[in-house]
């Protein structure tokens, strides 16, 4: 029992990194537009997140830090997707690459540092619940901010004019014009807000989960966030639920490894990954040919007002 | 006098306008990969010129920009078949990984001492696991719609934990003081390298490839349905073109090059499997086959470009002691600036003369 507790534990602690990409993705892609660059905004993310805790102490500052960077790279994407009608695919995939690139060259210097980062703040009264209490209350307040994120994601996209909006600019981009929406400005918006959401995940891996800096430390975290969007069907508590269910097999994996069993390293490492697979071949048996369902109609399509479609 | 300035849409494409993008893009990402290096405090002349007299400076520097060239081209070549369909194929990376795991089984377990029929035995094996190893997302995709990016991105990590297992485990040389290496492959396990340089006889495969699907598309009715695929599924649907078939057939293509990159990479050039040997050549790939507007002979003249940046990033790596990621940053950016000429190809700017009353 208190062995499957701990890996409970584990897979929230784990799956949280995984959990802030997917949120930040589905906010993108709800507006339509498809970012490929999770795992360089991550990284970006990442490297600021451990480079500001370093420089002042203070990881909320690094977590702002990484906010804003994932903003600030993000608008790149943005730009070229939604200004510049630019292929999203490849446009993602520059992201990646300069992502990595940018953040392995600027945190060269802060190989092997280590910070204090965000600690566990138990939650009052909570955390003594049975089984839930240590595995959903025993965390640093990231986690917990992330349980208010997918709450708060799941109202604004069901029941609030604002989500309405957004998503019909996914959906329709010319019946969201057709009625006074200004669907560049809304893309904009929420793709960059995304990115950021994006770049918080890059950051909880080196402030709070590992409290330190290594070279490409998000390991496909983010491609596996890109496959979550799809397995949570564009909506926050399905995204939940795949995160965590990603975190506890890294959580089970790593359990195994330090347990010292006879299943060489490099081969329980596979096991996050075939897992992207086979979870995004049931959900796609499961829906069929054609467009994915519960995909924003307009994934990856730009949207001019002067032209027709 | 009051001048207003407006977007139209471009009626005709003049010729120049599809030569001067991938240029204007390449300056214009060098200009701010520059602008990036001076920011880390690194004089960006300092930088370029090491580059430039290290890749193509002298004939050693040039014949190893030739020598990276080589997988480049073959990567590229593979991913732009699948580009070509809009199918997405991100794994070469695996695919090539996989294929040099093919090739080493080979050599291990196959061994004959006849260098020619050794050769067609690593070249089949790395082709056919390559193959296979891609055709399976291309599978998925065809036949339940899912979604190859992550399926391909997914498999390069599973191929490269794939070959950790087999260079930290049981194919480990005794004699590589724990290093995760196999042992170097017999003498007649190699191919055949020019005139005392590293380059390899793939090059040869590398233009071969080249040519053969330059005309493939030009002149087959099969490149032309690989054609209306990616332009239009729908359109191919009705005229009878078999989506599925085609779909895996490109995917297993575009793995078995890549994978045969994978071989001549090893076999021609390190010699042995270790951690970490192909370095994002299938990465790279992408923007050599974007760069060249999916034209199979372009690839041949872009992945030498892009060779030169990667053997300049090599010397910055030893002279200015700057991470190898380096050229990542450099590759992102031509990427962006690419993507953001194509506006331009489609769109042009018009500067007109306001009336004033």
């Amino acid at each position: 029992m208190e062995i499957i507790v701990a890996i409970l534990s584990a897979a929230v602690r784990s799956g949280t990194p995984i959990l802030y990409a997917t949120l930040g993705e589905i906010l993108t892609e709800r507006s339509g537009v498809l970012n490929l660059g999770l795992e360089g905004i991550m990284l970006m993310g990442a490297f600021t997140g451990f480079s500001f805790t370093y420089a002042t102490g203070n990881p909320w500052i690094g977590i702002l830090a990484a906010f804003i960077t994932g903003m600030a790279v993000t608008l790149i994407h943005a730009f070229l997707s939604i200004t510049m009608g630019a292929n999203q695919v490849v446009s993602g995939l520059a992201i990646t690459m300069a992502g990595t690139g940018a953040s392995s060259l600027l945190g060269r210097h802060y190989i092997g540092q280590t910070i204090t980062g965000l600690s566990p703040v138990p939650v009052p009264f909570l955390h003594n619940i049975p089984v839930l209490g240590p595995v959903l209350f025993d965390h640093d307040p990231l986690v917990y901010i992330s349980f208010f994120l997918v709450a708060g994601m799941t109202l604004f996209l069901g029941f609030t004019k604002a989500g309405l909006n957004l998503r019909a600019v996914g959906d329709s981009p010319r019946s969201a014009d057709s009625v006074g929406i200004n669907v560049q400005k809304i893309r904009y918006l929420y793709t960059i807000i995304g990115g950021g959401i994006v770049a918080i995940g890059g950051a909880y891996m080196s402030v709070a989960y590992t409290k330190m800096w290594g070279d490409l430390m998000t390991a496909g975290r983010g491609w596996i966030a890109v496959a979550l969007v799809i397995f949570a069907i564009w909506h926050p508590l399905r995204a939940a639920f795949g995160s965590y269910l990603f975190g506890g097999v890294t959580a089970f994996q790593l359990r195994l490894q330090t347990a010292g069993t006879n299943i060489p390293t490099s081969l329980l490492m596979i096991l996050p990954y075939a897992l992207t697979i086979l979870v995004l071949f049931f959900i796609s048996v499961r829906q069929g040919k054609g467009i994915l369902f519960g995909a924003p109609a307009s994934l990856g399509q730009p949207f001019y007002r002067e032209e027709r479609d | 006098m009051n001048y207003g300035v407006k977007v139209e849409k471009r009626l005709y494409r003049p010729k120049w306008v599809s030569v001067l993008i991938p240029v204007a893009g390449l300056i214009m990402a060098l200009i701010a990969g520059g602008f990036f290096l001076f920011l880390l405090g690194v004089s960006p002349f300092e930088a370029y010129s090491e580059m430039i007299s290290s890749s193509l400076g002298n004939s050693y520097g040039l014949s190893e920009t030739i020598v990276k060239a080589i997988p480049l081209a073959m990567a590229g070549i593979a991913v732009m078949l699948s580009f070509k369909m809009l199918i997405w194929n991100i794994g070469a990376e695996g695919q090539i990984v996989i294929g040099a795991l093919a090739t080493t089984a080979v050599v291990r377990y196959a061994y004959v001492d006849n260098s020619l029929l050794m050769f067609l035995m690593m070249f089949c094996a790395a082709g056919l696991a390559g193959g296979l190893w891609a055709a399976f997302a291309g599978y998925l995709k065809a036949r339940w719609n899912v979604n190859e990016i992550i399926t391909t991105l997914m498999m390069n990590y599973i191929a490269l934990h794939l070959v950790d297992f087999f260079v930290y485990g049981p194919w480990r040389d005794p004699a590589s003081l724990g290093f995760p290496m196999t042992k170097p492959y017999p003498e007649v396990a190699r191919l055949y390298q020019f005139f005392g340089t590293r380059v390899h006889i793939g090059i040869i495969v590398a233009f071969l490839l080249g040519i053969l699907f330059y005309w493939i598309f030009k002149n087959t009715r099969w490149g032309y349905e690989i054609k209306v695929i990616g332009e239009n599924p729908r359109a191919a649907d009705f005229a009878g073109i078999n989506y599925v078939w085609n779909v895996v057939f490109v995917m297993f293509l575009s793995g078995a090059i890549a994978g045969i990159a994978g071989m001549s990479e090893i076999a021609g050039l390190q010699g042995r499997l270790q951690h970490g040997f192909s370095g994002g050549f299938g990465y790279t790939a992408i923007i050599v086959a974007w760069l060249a507007r999916l034209n199979p002979l372009a690839i041949l003249f872009v992945s030498f470009l892009m060779g030169a940046l990667l053997v300049g990033g090599d010397s910055l790596q030893i002279v200015m002691r700057l991470p190898l990621s380096s050229t990542l940053v450099i590759q992102g950016l031509i990427l962006f600036f690419i993507l953001g000429g194509e506006f331009f190809r489609r769109y042009r700017i018009k500067i007109f003369k306001r009336k004033v009353k």
